[in-house]
């Protein structure tokens, strides 16, 4: 049998990295093969070598036989290479079958397209409605719109970049169902992702990467999830150390918070509350676009609330703006790292002064301690292994998982009495996720308040005392962490009624 | 093809050479454009870059560089801080006007004394009328929303009109039988303001301009306030984590800006222009926007780009004179050098690369495809 893909010395350098090194290996045509590898392992840049977006520097690819080498998407998606990216690409003003439209060489009338959705989505158990506004679809349904788009170009090979990241785990299994449809059909999955768990019980071949390099190829059904882990880290990673909870008096309280959204595609925050106590943390569940962003927003002080809704240790802080909320210890970490935690131009040090200035007494009379400043980025950079040139360096050169560790660290050296971060270890790579939880939760065990606002379940159970969701801006009733599994949490997050396993 | 590649980091080595490059490049196209009109372009050339400077006529030309370089660089420099914060004034040209009539008229109320106060007092008043002129924009924006690139732009043709009507009419020199325009202040000791150092034309308002350089550099630089504006301007969602307040931000980079103008205004007619006349407003305003952009709102570039673009004002003036090259020619030879640096700038952060594939690094960013804004990272690790 021919295989689908090969690949053969894929090489790809960028100025002072080598992002892909001498990569080869197969795809056979039906199969589900993962593309295991941590952030900046190479993955992304292989697979846009793949999807036409990257041009590699040596090596070659072949496909059914024939040589292939897309110059642009377009020829990659007429070659039969489709793609679906993490991040999704839809206009939220415009409605699904609009969206698909846009995205095709050249789209049939609208009612014929509409039609074609449905008879899509049907056949592989994707409930979408054609005629709804994006901006108004969850995530789950969003990634349902871009998976659609692809298989109405009837792809043998789909590539999925971290799919499960946006997904409830009853939404995840009605994605797998989908793929395990399509690879009977003979499509062929390049399924990319970090969650080991779903890649054993998925995929039948596994490519794993390492410094831009194949380390290993196996079976995944039949290698462990440590195995696997180890392997793909390069080193065994130590398991969060559990810690003795014991819980002081309230420090952060929430009171019937409410808060129209920003913008039009925001979601209202609807009467929240929570209490946050010393030496604890609190995990909020959720998909995203639930209220996540916003809540953050809310506790961080980039948005006012009514008097009384937030209080810290007995003080008012709702009508309190960011700075104030500091000084009063009251800390946050926002999702978005570039542009939102961090500002990408500028560099480590004046980022560390972008919200240490208060709590570090990086000013004296209004004039910045540069000196102080770079002390602070460099304590940040020493402690949480922040790997980088120096202070320096702008926030954008560092990678995903080396600039959350400094966002994260640089909150918790100034001492929070309370922490609120938001999906603290997303898109992260194993060995700094482990990290940035160890640091939570040693902050907690230090007499600190920490709220976990996150998608990943494991994570939340991982390191939670207490448990919520948020669904659609409402908070539900906290639970105690060890009465919760994986299957009771995603019941708890909600919004999955319209699901239903692919009629196979 | 060639396509446009975005670099890891902006390039250091491009952004230093740029300006000179884009001189270079300006005087080779103005030449061919000077050549075209029949004109010698190493003589028109040589005419505006050497001779104000070293030419037979340098001791009247350098007096006029510094004049003209004085008022673009003090309102360049507030401008700037505003571009860097992402606030948009581009009605300094009627802060300018404003602050020039509220300081001549606070001076005229007390004419003909003869007190000390007085040029001091119309300084202050001078500042007053060209922040309050800018209030106007940055209230109506916190206020209302309004856009202020709009309502400064028209504030400045409303200025123009007082202007106009304070030189026929309110602040008309009762003693000119019939004529238009003012008293003449730099002819009235106390509200003069002189030339300090004779043959340089350095005046009161060039020092202030070379203070401010200074002062805003450290300013933006080593300033809590500073690092705001220039982080509002790199990332606006992450000055807002950082507890930056937006509407004082409009507040101080508009008022700044105004009562920069507005003392720019009043060192102007106090000084070389002399009185309020209907056409006293000649374009400083709007031309100091090209110079802020020029100086890459930087207060030290600004420093050097006012006095580049006085250059070629003097030297413009000089070569209609001596070679009667249109006015016209002059300004486009002033935009060249605007088009220039700009497009220069672009190498700064992009590179130059022969691809193979048809339109491959370049792609639109509303389009769906994804390619640019897929490198997060600008294309490196991952």
């Amino acid at each position: 049998m021919t295989a689908l893909l090969t690949l053969e010395g894929i090489t790809k350098t960028y100025p002072g990295v080598i992002a892909n090194a001498d990569i080869s290996f197969q795809i056979q045509p039906g199969e589900i093969h993962a593309l295991l590898g941590e952030n900046g392992a190479g993955k992304s840049t292989l697979v846009k070598t793949i999807y036409g977006l990257v041009r590699p520097d040596r090596g070659s690819m072949r496909l059914n036989g024939a040589p292939f080498a897309p110059s642009e998407p377009r020829a990659a998606r007429a070659a039969g290479v489709a793609m679906v990216f993490q991040h999704f690409s839809l206009f939220e003003a415009l409605s699904v079958a609009e969206n698909v439209g846009l995205g095709m060489e050249s789209p049939p009338p609208m009612r014929d397209l509409a039609q074609r959705i449905r008879d899509v989505s049907q056949t592989y158990g994707l409930p979408l409605d054609p005629g709804r506004r994006v901006g108004d679809l969850s995530a789950g349904e969003r990634q349902r719109v871009e998976i659609v788009r692809c298989l109405l170009q009837d792809p043998r090979l789909l590539i999925m970049d971290e799919p499960t990241s946006v997904l409830t785990p009853q939404e995840a299994e009605v994605l797998f169902a989908t793929l395990r449809k399509l690879s009977a059909e003979g499509a062929a999955i390049l399924y990319i992702s970090h969650k080991l768990d779903e890649i054993r019980a998925l995929c039948e071949a596994a490519t794993i990467l390492r410094g831009g390099r194949v380390v290993g190829q196996c079976d995944p059904r039949e290698t462990s999830a440590a195995d696997l882990a180890e392997r793909m880290v390069g080193t065994q990673i130590t398991a969060s150390q559990a810690r003795p909870s014991a819980l002081g008096a309230a420090l952060l309280t929430v009171t019937d918070l409410s808060l129209l959204p920003a913008t039009q595609f925001g979601t209202a925050l609807r009467q929240i509350s929570l209490e946050v106590r010393a030496g604890e943390i609190l995990g909020i569940g959720g998909v995203a676009g639930n209220g996540q962003d916003e809540l953050l927003g809310a506790l961080s002080g980039e948005r006012l609330s009514a008097l009384g809704t937030v209080t810290l240790g007995g003080q008012d802080l709702s009508r309190a703006g960011p700075d104030a909320r500091r000084r009063a210890g009251l800390l946050a970490a926002p999702e978005e790292r570039l542009g939102h935690a961090a500002a990408p131009d500028m560099s480590l040090t004046e980022n560390a002064a972008l919200t240490g200035v208060s709590r570090k007494g990086l000013a004296r009379r209004g004039f910045l301690r540069w000196g102080a400043a770079r002390s602070f980025a460099q304590e940040v950079i020493d402690r949480f292994d922040v790997r980088t040139p120096g202070a320096g360096a702008t926030a954008r050169s560092l990678s995903g998982g080396n600039l959350q560790k400094f966002v994260i660290g640089r909150e918790v050296l100034q001492a929070p009495r309370v922490l609120v971060v938001n999906q603290p270890t997303w898109g992260v790579d194993a060995a700094a996720a482990a990290a940035i939880r160890q640091a939570l939760m040693d902050l907690a065990a230090g007499g600190a308040g920490v709220v976990v606002i996150s998608q990943d379940l494991d994570e939340l159970l991982a390191v939670s005392d207490r448990f919520t969701a948020l669904n659609e801006g409402r908070l539900s009733p906290p639970r105690p962490a060890s009465e919760m599994t994986v299957d009771r949490i995603g019941l708890m997050l909600g919004g999955a009624g319209d699901l239903e396993p692919a009629h196979v | 093809m060639i396509a446009l590649e975005r670099r890891v980091a902006p390039s250091r080595a491009w952004q230093a050479i740029a300006p000179l490059l884009a001189v270079l490049l300006t005087m080779f196209a103005g030449g061919i454009m000077f050549a075209a009109l029949g004109t010698d372009p190493f003589e028109a050339i040589r005419t505006i870059f050497w001779d104000p400077i070293f030419g037979e006529f340098a001791w009247y030309f350098r007096g006029q560089l510094l004049i003209k370089a004085g008022p673009l660089i003090l309102i360049a420099v507030g401008l700037a801080m505003g571009f860097r914060a992402g606030i948009w004034n581009i009605g300094a040209e009627g802060q300018y006007i404003m602050g020039a009539i509220c300081g001549a008229a606070a001076g005229l109320a007390f004419y003909p004394s003869e007190s000390a106060l007085i040029f001091p007092m119309m300084i202050a008043f001078g500042a007053l009328g060209g922040f309050a002129w800018a209030m106007i924009p940055a209230l109506l924006r916190i206020r209302f929303g309004t856009n202020e690139i709009l309502v400064s732009l028209m504030l400045v043709y409303v200025a123009e009109n007082v202007l106009a009507s304070a030189a026929v009419s309110w602040l008309r020199n009762p003693d000119a039988v019939g004529f238009p325009g003012s008293r003449n202040l730099s002819r009235w000791d106390a509200a003069a303001n002189p030339e300090l150092i004779a043959g340089t034309g350095a005046h009161w308002g060039v020092l202030l301009a070379v203070l401010v350089v200074v002062a805003a550099q450290i300013f933006l630089t080593r300033h809590l306030m500073g690092f705001h504006i220039r982080l509002t301007g790199a990332a606006p969602l992450a000055a807002a984590f950082a507890g930056v307040r937006p509407a004082r931000l409009v507040v101080f980079c508009l008022g700044l800006a105004g009562a920069l103008a507005g003392l720019a205004g009043l060192f102007e007619v106090t000084g070389p222009a002399g009185q309020i006349s209907i056409d006293f407003a000649s374009g400083y305003g709007f031309t100091a926007i090209i110079v802020a952009f020029l100086g890459r709102l930087n207060p030290i570039g600004i420093l050097l780009a006012g006095m580049l673009m006085a250059l070629t004002y003097v030297g413009g003036d000089n070569v209609a004179t001596n070679l009667g090259l249109p006015i016209a020619a002059i300004s486009a030879f002033q935009g060249m050098l605007l088009f220039f640096l700009l497009a220069l700038d672009v190498l700064a952060n992009f590179r130059l690369r022969r691809s193979i594939g048809r339109r491959q690094a370049v792609t639109s960013g509303a389009s769906p495809s994804r390619s640019v804004e897929d490198a997060p990272l600008g294309g490196a690790a991952e």
